[in-house]
C-alpha cells in the first residue's frame, strides 16, 4: 500500500474512531510560559461555557424539532412574545460575558508588562527570514529555513521538523524574562511561538515589544503569522531554551563566529574560493526569488542570468562603485530587493557578487570578481 | 426565471425590449433581481473553483500543483470574489425581487439606477478575473490588501482597487435605491413595525453599506496613491503608518461582516415562521437586536488587529465591545428557537437550510466569542481557527441562508415547485461536506497552523487531507444546486400563489410566477 493510501485510510479511520491518534492534535500546544498557561486555561473556560450553552440551547431545539412536528400532529401555538423570557435571555449572556472578561483582563495586563526584563533581543522580519540581534551582547545573526527545496518539492523524504527548522535558532536561557523588540524591514510579519503564548506583528518603521519567560528547557517552533508574500509559509521561528551555562557558552561561540567572518574581509580571496562561498550564500539567500538557476520570476523577481547589473561595470573612473551597479544593488537594495549590507558580511557579499557574475550562465568581463576588501571599503 | 408571461405585458402601453435587450436595458426589479442572482452564482462557482485549487494544494504537505505565489493569488481572489461577487450581489438579488413584493410596491424607487448598479458589477468582475492574466498574476496580498505588501504587487493590484471602486459605487447606489424604496413606497397601512423582517434587515444593511463602502474606497484610494503618486500614507519611511490602513480597512471590514449576515438573518426570520406555522417570536426585539448589531459593528473593528500591539486601553475597549455583540446575536438565535417552539414544523429544503444555519452559525458565534477574548486571540489570530470561524459565519451563515432563500422563493420566481428530493440531497451533501471541510480547521488552528500558507508541517497532514476531501465534495454538491434550479425553471409541479402552507405576506398574494408587473394598484395592509 502506498503512502497516500495509508494517509487516506488513516483520515477515514479518524472520522470513525473520533481521533485517539496522537497525530491529531486537537488543542493549543502545551504551554511553557505562565502567560501561555493562562491563555490555555482561559480558552478551556470559554470552551466549557460554550459547550454548556450549546447543549442547553440545541437540546431545546432538537427536542422541539422532534416533538413539535406537523407529521406527529402537533398543532401550532400562536404566541409571539414573552417579555420576561426576552429580558432573561438578554441578561444571562451578559453576566456570563462578565465572568469571562474578568480573568481575560488580568491576563492582558500581564501580557503587556514588558518591564524588568532580564535581557532584550531585537527581532527583525525580512522577506523571508528573521534576524536576531542580542542587544549589548554583540551577537547578531540571520535565521533561515533549513528544510531543503527537494523536501518541499517532494523529491526527498520529509524530515521530522519539515518547514519548522532553521539554520540559526534563537537561543535563550531558561527562567529569564526575555523582552522581544520587534520590527520589520520590508512588509509586516508576525513573530509567533505558540508554546510561549506570544504573537506580535513586526511592522516596518515601528518598534513593538512583547515578552516571554520560558519555564522549561526545550526547542520550540513557530511560524510567521502575517501574510508577507511568496515565502510567507517558509520563514519559521525556532527558539531553543537552554540552561544559563549553555546559553553563555553559545553567546561566546556566536561572537567568535562573527569575528572570524569579519576577519575574512582583510585577506585576498581566490576566484575559486569566492565562487564556492558565493554558491552557498546564493542558495541560502537569493534563490528563493531569483531561483536556483538565476532565471528569476519576472516581472516580480528579475533574472540574474544575462542581467545588465550582473554583467555591467561596477566601479566608475574614481574607483568608487556607481549608482545602480551590482554592489549598489546588493548593499542598498531597491524595491523588493533588500539592502543586504545589514544582513550579510563583506565576504558573503563579495562572494555572492562574484558568483552571480561568473556563474548561472553569466561571464562578466568588466569587473569580473569582487574582493571582500572592496565591499568593506564601499560600506 | 425567464418565463414571465409574454402575453401579460402586451396589454401595456409601454412594451419592453425582448431578447438580450430585455436584460441590458431592464428597469424591472424582477429581471434585475434575476440577473443579480445569476451573476452571484457564476462568481460563486468561479471563486469556489479557486478554493478547489487551494484545497488541492493543501491536500498533502509539499508543493504539488501551484507555486506559493500562485497560491497567494488563489486565496486573495477567492476571498475578494466570494465577498464582493457572490455573497453581496446575491443579497441584492433577493432585495430586488422581494422588497417591492413584500412591501406592495410596483418596482424599486429608481429603476434606471437599479439597472446601472447591476451592470456596474460586470466590468468589476472582468477586472478581477482578468487580473489573473496580467504580468505577475493576480493580487496576492490577501483580500485585506495590507500595505506594504500590497504596494509591492503588480498591476493586478491596481485592477483590484479599480474593481473595488466600481463595486463600491454599485453598492452605494443600490443601497440608496433600497432605502428610498422602503421608506417611500410601502403599501398603505404598512407601518415600519409591520414590515417583514427581511425588509427590516435590508433597510439596516443598506445604511451599513452607505456608511462603510466609502471608507473602503478611501483606504484603497490612499493605497493607489501610495503605489503610484508618491504619497506615504502607509509608508513609515515617509512619515506614514502601515497600521493606519488596517484601522481604516477594518472600519469598513467589520460592518461588512454584518452586511453579509443581516440579510441572512432576514431570510431565516422569514423561512422559520413559515415552516413552524407560527408567527416570528419577538419581532420588535428582533428589529432592535438588528439595529444594535449594526451600531456595535462600527466600534469593534480593531479586534481584527489584536496582534498589532495596541495600547492596553485600546485592547480592552475592543475586547469588551466585541463580546457585547454576542448579546443581540444571542437574542436572535433565542428568538428563532422560540419561533420553532410549539410550532407545527415541516422540513422542506428551505427549512432544513434554516435550521442548519441556526445551528452552524451559532458554532461560528461561539468560535467568534473565543476569538474575541484577546489573550486567546493572540494564539488564534491568522491561524486556521480563524478560517474555520469565518467560514462558519459566512458559508453556513450567509451562503446557506442564500441557498435556503433560493429554494423558498424559487416557486414564486419560476411558477414551478423545485424537486424536493434533489433539494434535500443538495442540503445534506452541502451540510455534511461543509462540516467535514471546516470543522477540522478548528483543530489545525489551535495546534498552530497559520493561514495563507501553501505548505505545512507534517503534524497537520491528516486534518488537511480531511478538509480537502470535504471541500471537493462541497464543490461538487453545488453543481447539484445548479441542476435543481435549472430543472425548476424548465418545469415542475405548478406552484400555487401561496406556495407554502404557512407563508404569509404580500408576495404570496400575487400569482406564481410573479407577473412582470405587480402591485400597480397598491394593496391595503390591515
Amino acid at each position: 500500500m502506498n503512502k497516500k493510501a495509508i494517509h487516506f485510510l488513516s483520515a477515514l479511520s479518524l472520522l470513525i474512531s473520533g481521533g485517539a491518534d496522537a497525530a491529531y492534535e486537537l488543542n493549543l500546544k502545551s504551554p511553557v510560559t505562565e502567560i501561555a498557561g493562562q491563555i490555555y486555561d482561559l480558552h478551556m473556560l470559554i470552551v466549557y461555557i460554550c459547550l454548556g450553552i450549546f447543549v442547553v440551547v440545541f437540546g431545546i431545539m432538537f427536542y422541539s424539532l422532534y416533538k413539535h412536528r406537523k407529521s406527529v400532529g402537533h398543532q401550532a401555538a400562536q404566541f409571539h412574545e414573552h417579555h420576561t423570557l426576552e429580558i432573561i435571555w438578554t441578561i444571562i449572556p451578559a453576566v456570563i460575558l462578565l465572568a469571562i472578561a474578568f480573568p481575560a483582563t488580568k491576563t492582558i495586563f500581564a501580557m503587556k508588562d514588558t518591564s524588568a526584563a532580564d535581557m532584550s533581543v531585537k527581532v527583525t522580519g525580512y522577506q523571508w527570514k528573521w534576524e536576531y540581534d542580542y542587544l549589548d551582547k554583540n551577537v547578531k545573526f540571520i535565521s533561515n529555513l533549513s528544510t531543503s527545496q527537494d523536501q518541499i518539492d517532494n523529491k526527498e523524504e520529509k524530515g521530522e521538523n519539515y518547514l519548522l527548522e532553521v539554520d540559526n535558532p534563537m537561543v535563550v536561557p531558561v527562567g529569564k524574562k526575555v523582552r522581544v523588540i520587534l520590527t520589520a524591514s520590508d512588509v509586516i510579519h508576525a513573530w509567533w511561538v505558540p508554546e510561549f503564548g506570544v504573537k506580535q506583528d513586526a511592522i516596518p518603521g515601528f518598534i513593538k515589544e512583547t515578552w516571554f519567560k520560558a519555564d522549561k528547557e526545550g526547542t520550540y517552533r513557530g511560524q510567521c503569522a502575517e501574510l508577507c508574500g511568496k515565502a510567507h509559509g517558509f520563514m519559521p521561528i525556532v527558539v531553543e531554551v537552554v540552561s544559563e551555562e549553555k546559553y553563555n557558552t553559545w553567546l561566546v561561540a556566536k561572537a567568535e563566529e562573527a569575528a572570524a567572518g569579519a576577519a575574512g574581509a582583510d585577506k585576498e580571496w581566490t576566484k575559486e574560493d569566492l565562487l564556492a562561498k558565493g554558491k552557498t550564500v546564493y542558495e541560502k539567500n537569493c534563490a528563493v526569488c531569483h531561483q536556483a538557476n538565476g532565471a528569476g520570476l519576472p516581472p516580480a523577481f528579475p533574472a540574474i542570468t544575462g542581467s545588465k547589473i550582473a554583467l555591467g561595470a561596477i566601479f566608475g573612473p574614481d574607483g568608487k562603485y556607481m549608482p545602480d551597479s551590482h554592489i549598489d544593488r546588493l548593499l542598498n537594495g531597491k524595491g523588493v530587493m533588500p539592502a543586504w549590507k545589514a544582513l550579510l558580511n563583506d565576504v558573503e557579499i563579495a562572494s555572492v557578487i562574484t558568483y552571480t557574475r561568473q556563474a548561472l550562465g553569466n561571464a562578466a568581463t568588466v569587473d569580473p570578481i569582487v574582493q571582500p576588501a572592496q565591499i568593506k571599503a564601499a560600506r | 426565471m425567464s418565463t414571465t408571461t409574454a402575453a401579460h405585458h402586451d396589454d401595456h402601453a409601454h412594451g419592453h425590449p425582448t431578447g438580450l435587450m430585455r436584460w441590458v436595458k431592464s428597469t424591472n426589479h424582477k429581471d434585475i433581481g434575476t440577473m443579480y442572482l445569476w451573476f452571484s452564482f457564476t462568481m460563486f462557482m468561479f471563486a469556489g473553483a479557486l478554493a478547489m485549487g487551494i484545497r488541492a494544494e493543501l491536500f498533502q504537505p509539499g508543493l504539488q500543483f501551484v507555486q506559493p505565489e500562485v497560491f497567494n493569488q488563489l486565496t486573495t481572489l477567492h476571498g475578494l470574489i466570494m465577498i464582493f461577487g457572490a455573497i453581496m450581489p446575491a443579497f441584492v438579488g433577493f432585495a430586488n425581487w422581494q422588497i417591492p413584493l413584500m412591501i406592495g410596491a410596483p418596482d424599486m424607487a429608481f429603476p434606471r439606477l437599479n439597472n446601472q448598479s447591476f451592470w456596474l458589477l460586470i466590468p468589476a468582475a472582468i477586472l478581477l478575473v482578468a487580473s489573473f492574466f496580467v504580468p505577475g498574476g493576480a493580487a496576492a496580498g490577501g483580500w485585506t490588501m495590507y500595505p506594504p505588501l500590497s504596494v509591492q504587487g503588480g498591476m493586478s493590484v491596481d485592477m483590484t482597487i479599480f474593481a473595488i471602486h466600481i463595486l463600491g459605487i454599485s453598492s452605494i447606489v443600490g443601497s440608496i435605491n433600497i432605502i428610498t424604496t422602503i421608506l417611500n413606497m410601502r403599501a398603505p397601512g404598512m407601518t415600519l413595525m409591520k414590515m417583514p423582517m427581511f425588509v427590516w434587515t435590508w433597510l439596516i444593511t443598506a445604511y451599513l453599506l452607505i456608511a462603510a463602502m466609502p471608507v473602503l474606497a478611501g483606504a484603497v484610494t490612499m493605497l493607489i496613491t501610495d503605489r503610484h503618486f508618491g504619497t506615504h500614507f502607509f509608508n513609515a519611511a515617509g512619515g506614514g503608518d502601515p497600521v493606519l490602513f488596517q484601522h481604516v480597512f477594518w472600519f469598513f471590514g467589520h460592518p461588512e461582516v454584518y452586511i453579509m449576515i443581516l440579510p441572512a438573518f432576514g431570510i431565516l426570520s422569514t423561512i422559520i415562521p413559515t415552516f413552524a406555522r407560527k408567527p416570528l417570536f419577538g419581532y420588535a426585539s428582533m428589529v432592535y437586536a438588528t439595529a444594535a448589531i449594526a451600531v456595535l459593528s462600527f466600534v469593534v473593528w480593531a479586534h481584527h488587529m489584536f496582534t498589532t500591539g495596541m495600547p492596553v486601553a485600546g485592547q480592552l475597549f475592543f475586547m469588551y465591545s466585541t463580546m457585547l455583540i454576542s448579546v443581540p446575536t444571542g437574542v436572535k438565535v433565542f428568538n428563532w428557537l422560540a419561533t420553532m417552539w410549539r410550532g407545527s414544523m415541516t422540513f422542506e429544503t428551505p427549512m432544513l437550510f434554516s435550521i442548519a444555519v441556526v445551528f452552524l452559525f451559532t458554532i461560528g458565534g461561539f468560535s467568534g466569542l473565543v476569538c474575541a477574548i484577546l489573550p486567546v486571540d493572540i494564539q488564534l489570530q491568522d491561524t486556521y481557527y480563524v478560517v474555520a470561524h469565518f467560514h462558519y459565519v459566512l458559508f453556513s451563515g450567509a451562503a446557506m441562508s442564500i441557498m435556503g432563500g433560493v429554494y423558498y422563493w424559487l416557486p414564486k420566481w419560476t411558477g414551478h415547485m423545485y424537486d424536493e428530493t434533489l433539494g434535500k440531497w443538495h442540503f445534506w451533501t452541502t451540510t455534511i461536506a461543509f462540516n467535514v471541510t471546516f470543522f477540522p480547521m478548528h483543530f489545525t488552528g489551535l495546534a498552530g497552523m497559520p493561514r495563507r500558507i501553501p505548505d505545512y508541517s507534517q503534524q497537520f497532514a491528516e486534518f488537511n487531507m480531511i478538509s480537502s476531501l470535504g471541500a471537493f465534495a462541497l464543490g461538487i454538491s453545488q453543481l447539484l444546486f445548479l441542476y435543481v434550479v435549472i430543472k425548476c425553471i424548465k418545469g415542475g409541479k405548478k406552484a400555487t400563489n401561496q406556495v407554502w402552507e404557512g407563508a404569509h405576506g404580500l408576495e404570496w398574494t400575487v400569482a406564481s410566477p410573479a407577473p412582470f408587473h405587480t402591485f400597480e394598484t397598491p394593496p391595503q395592509v390591515k
